[in-house]
């Protein structure tokens, strides 16, 4: 069984089918980037698979826990984080992690706090109110955040949006040091082709609401004869309604 | 060059979508003037007829309605406000993908709703003493029971307006400020029930807030206890905290299924 079974999930606002009836499954211990244009239905499935979203129809496990009954226990051993949802900006770093340390209630909290000020360099900033800093700054504290409690399912929306292509490189690197270190299943939501390239090892392509497309980056890339995933997540998105590919 | 009156019709244009928007804050437009007027014109009422107390009781009968109501009003706004604080701060996401159950949720709330409330009253009863020779503790044992009772009508008002939030989202914020004033005028807070118009007392007597404060008189005017409305208080509590519960997990529910519960700050 994967990190995340995904069986005939639907999700309707209104008469607009945000999410029809997907299927997927996301393996233990690999990173899955969840692609997709705008509306296409990425941020409606990560919602269902959080648990801040009730579906339609269809059946969620995540980590062996059933999301309709047993959602708490799957959420204690998950993390997210996502730049369109903040930590509070007049606590200091150190005290958001706290919070969320007591929240995911985590043991020795000031022993993991120290280590993640070390992983992600943000020693200096335990003080500082998350208010004052940099954008790259507030990034490097809200993977911090995600890690706090060790999770065994990392679901990151975009998580290097904003970054300047040093700080962006340096993420990448931490979670892909993280994965390879603690085994976490990452399902990673994202614009940034490239990114997916180098981190995943599989992708959901997402289009009106469904799975148009699955497979390994190169697999898709090789499929489609383009250059890059870049040119791949074009020609889909573009692509109308019984085109050929 | 743009004149200065299309400069300024932008900026009043920009208001006014803003309340087109938002019929919580056009209700608020009308709602303070009209709670002013009925607040103390029942009060009024009620200090221009005979009365059988002194002056200085009654005085002492209204300082310690204003210090006890405001006692609910600020656990009601300080679970309201520390919840939207989650809204500002744009942290909901990361608190509801947390293990944190909503009852947890509103239990943290409720314990630092009763810090901001005792908090910020200590210098207001502090000062009534000091300028106008109140001791609100004069009371005796009897006030624990009149502020156990308003902390649980603070309370269940609170839960009401988060799950009102729920629904409506920040749209709704105005509501966290106005509704439990909104109750003031049927809390009879400054005067007996029977100054309100006949329709109208059986609402207030359906509120625990109209017995808490006839409990207060009886203290403070006549010093006796007057069981009866103590013992109404907390059964009127009892109904409400379980009514407030189930719209709160219904709201909950429901912000669940239609997706406010993600775009709730916006």
């Amino acid at each position: 069984m994967g990190a995340i079974e995904v069986t005939r999930l639907v999700k309707c606002f209104g008469t607009l089918r945000a999410v029809d009836d997907i299927s997927f499954s996301v393996p233990e211990g690999a990173t899955t980037g969840l692609l997709g244009g705008n509306g296409a239905g990425k941020t409606t499935t990560i919602s269902m698979l959080l648990g801040i979203l009730v579906p339609d129809s269809g059946s969620i496990t995540v980590l062996g826990h059933n999301m309709a009954r047993q959602r708490f226990a799957a959420l204690a051993r998950m993390n997210y984080s996502s730049p369109y949802v903040a930590l509070p900006m007049r606590l200091t770093v150190a005290e958001n992690l706290r919070v969320y340390g007591n929240l995911y209630n985590v043991p020795d909290l000031g022993r993991r706090i120290r280590e993640l000020a070390e992983e992600f360099m943000i020693g200096a900033l335990l003080d500082r109110q998350v208010g004052t800093l940099s954008s790259g700054q507030k990034t490097r504290v809200a993977l911090a955040k995600a890690l706090i409690n060790r999770p065994a399912l990392l679901l990151l929306d975009e998580p290097t949006a904003s970054l300047d292509p040093d700080t962006a490189d340096y993420m990448r690197g931490r979670l892909e040091a993280y994965r390879a270190a603690s085994g976490a299943t990452i399902l990673l939501a994202s614009h940034n082709m490239a990114e997916v390239e180098r981190l995943c090892s599989a992708v959901l392509m997402m289009k009106q609401g469904r799975i148009v497309e699955r497979g390994a980056p190169q697999a898709l890339i090789d499929r489609y004869g383009r250059g890059d995933l870049e040119a791949v997540f074009l020609a889909i998105a573009r692509a109308r309604e019984g085109d050929p590919q | 060059m743009i004149p200065a009156s299309r400069r300024i019709w932008g900026l009043v244009y920009r208001h006014i979508c803003l309340y087109r928007r938002s019929w919580p804050r056009l209700l608020e437009l009308g709602y303070w003037p009209t709670l002013e007027l009925l607040i103390w014109g029942f009060t009024a009422e009620f200090v221009a007829r005979p009365q059988q107390n002194s002056g200085i009781a009654l005085g002492a009968a209204l300082i310690g309605g204003v210090l006890l109501w405001e006692l609910a009003l600020r656990v009601q706004m300080g679970v309201t406000i520390s919840f939207l604080e989650e809204i500002w701060s744009r942290n909901l996401g990361h608190i509801f993908v947390s293990p944190l159950r909503p009852g947890e949720l509103v239990m943290a709330l409720l314990v630092v709703s009763a810090m901001r409330a005792l908090v910020g009253l200590t210098p207001a009863v502090a000062l009534a003493a000091f300028l106008y020779d109140f001791n609100l503790f004069s009371l005796g044992m009897a006030l624990l029971l009149l502020i156990a009772a308003l902390f649980l009508m603070g309370w269940w008002m609170a839960l009401g307006v988060v799950a009102l939030l729920f629904r409506y989202g920040a749209s709704a914020e105005a509501l966290a400020w106005t509704l439990a004033f909104g109750v003031t005028p049927i809390a009879c807070v400054f005067y007996p029930v029977r100054i309100l118009p006949a329709w109208l007392q059986p609402i207030a007597l359906a509120l625990p807030a109209a017995h808490i404060f006839s409990g207060m008189r009886g203290l403070l005017l006549e010093r006796h206890i007057r069981w009866a409305e103590i013992a109404a208080s907390f059964g009127l509590n009892a109904v409400w905290t379980v009514l407030a519960i189930m719209v709160f997990a219904a709201q909950f529910r429901a912000a669940r299924r239609n997706g406010s519960l993600i775009s709730i700050g916006e």
